[in-house]
């Protein structure tokens, strides 16, 4: 017997190669629905009397779970990559911590055995753990099509709640990050209902690190989600920090601002107004961290 | 819908399936092959009762189908004793009262298994970042914590 009614009927196929992606993809339109780790598809098409007829499972093509660094050349990641793959590695860790922290806060290890980073972002969630990170650590997106190659700043994929810009003959290969800023220091900071295991009622990633150029003597990357149709940067904030001497005072503008610019909705995890004020709590928290430990 | 051949390796036996598409692990350890101590919960990945390994990690089997892992070896509760003999886990468990309904217990040995073989010298937060996943609404959790405990003193999983 089974306890809940289970998934609706679907046909699995596995790709072999990107030749077989294309042709399915043409083939078979809306109809088909590219899968890897499945841990949030699976859960929304439970106790649906339909979903797409088709799944075509891409985790397994080449290169999709490699991990590729250099120190001059960053990183890149399959996009099958698994968020404990993610966690477990010493170069990701040493070099782009908040990737860790941010991978380490989603669901549960069983789960993160099996949630690839890909399947995070094309789900498009506002409030995917791991926006915040690529946010700040300028991923860019490696998209395949028959034509061949393309990459996209990953802020351009995120176009609204579980809307990505892929087009139909696409599938998202692999997302590539720069070499970190020299001495950057990060942090994901997350607040859900529970200290883990949780969805985010806010997140912020924030990325600190010198700059002699600017009066600040710093540079600030802030990255939020939840709180917005999409995860988004706030460049303002980033650009005001950059250009004053910092002090109390102006990271306590700086995080006002972040807030401003905030638009939550009110949902079953929080209300807008709660949402708007974490964000000013959390991105002041952050900014005095950071500011603190590159002093 | 068609009906897919696939062998899977459990608990070191190979097993030959005729599963349809949308059959999960779960169903196919239950139904299929009658290992009903994989237990079904919440079927969303949120509540670990189903908890199997999956060459040898922990995955939610409620949240991977079963022809997505043809050739891979799984272990299930069923395959932790050996000839009537406990792992060290499964022993401090029983010696130390660290059930009460059961339910989730399968689930929790299993995520503990895994816990021990990566880390054989768990903290207590180890143990608490272990066990996110898996919900246990009668013990309170501090049993099943210091069982884990006992048996990282007393040799782990084996």
């Amino acid at each position: 017997m089974l306890a809940r009614p289970g998934l609706p009927d679907f046909e699995y196929l596995k790709a072999e190669s990107p030749q077989e992606v294309f042709n399915l993809l043409k083939d078979k339109g809306p109809d088909l629905k590219l899968m890897m780790g499945g841990t949030d598809l699976f859960v929304q098409m439970r106790d649906r009397d339909s979903g797409p007829g088709t799944l075509l499972d891409i985790k397994g093509l080449p290169g999709m779970q490699e991990i590729e660094f250099g120190k001059t050349v960053g990183l890149t990641l399959g996009a099958a990559v698994t968020l404990n793959q993610i966690s477990a590695h010493k170069d990701i860790r040493k070099y782009y911590p908040v990737l860790c922290q941010a991978a380490d806060t989603v669901g549960n290890y069983q789960l993160r055995n099996r949630a690839t980073l890909g399947g995070n972002i094309c789900n498009a969630s506002p409030s995917a753990d791991m926006a915040p990170a690529l946010l700040i650590y300028d991923a860019e997106l490696i998209l395949e099509s028959p034509g061949g190659e393309r990459q996209l700043p990953v802020a351009e994929f995120w176009v609204g709640p579980g809307k990505i810009a892929l087009k139909e003959d696409e599938y998202l290969k692999a997302i590539h990050f720069p070499p970190p800023p020299e001495g950057a220091v990060g942090q994901y900071y997350k607040l859900g209902r529970s200290k883990m295991g949780d969805l985010a009622i806010v997140g912020v990633g924030m990325l600190g690190y010198p700059d002699p150029e600017t009066p600040a003597g710093l540079r600030f990357k802030i990255g939020i989600n939840s709180t917005a149709p999409t995860p988004y940067r706030v460049p303002a904030v980033e650009d005001y920090l950059a250009q004053h001497s910092l002090s109390d005072d102006v990271l306590s503008q700086a995080a006002e601002d972040a807030m401003d610019i905030s638009a939550p909705i009110e949902d079953i995890r929080a209300t807008a107004l709660y949402q708007k004020k974490m964000v000013r709590n959390l991105t002041k928290k952050g900014l005095k961290e950071i500011w603190g430990s590159l002093k | 819908m068609e009906n897919h051949a696939i062998t899977l390796i459990v608990n070191g036996q190979e097993e030959a399936l005729l599963v349809p598409s949308n059959m999960t692990l779960l169903h196919a350890l239950r139904d299929g092959l009658g290992l009903t101590g994989t237990k079904n919960g919440c079927e969303a990945g949120e509540c670990g009762a189903c908890t199997v390994l999956v060459d040898g990690e922990p995955v939610n089997s409620c949240l991977v189908l079963a022809v997505e892992l043809d050739g891979r070896e799984i272990t299930t509760i069923e395959g932790l004793s050996s000839n009537g003999k406990l792992t060290p886990l499964q022993q401090a468990f029983a010696d130390l009262n660290a059930v009460q309904c059961g339910y989730c217990t399968p689930g929790m040995l299993m995520a503990g298994t895994a816990l021990l073989r990566r880390n054989p010298n768990p903290t207590v937060e180890d143990i608490q970042k272990a066990l996110v996943g898996n919900l246990c609404r009668c013990t309170g959790y501090q049993r099943i914590i210091d069982a884990i405990m006992e048996a990282s003193r007393n040799g782990g999983t084996r």
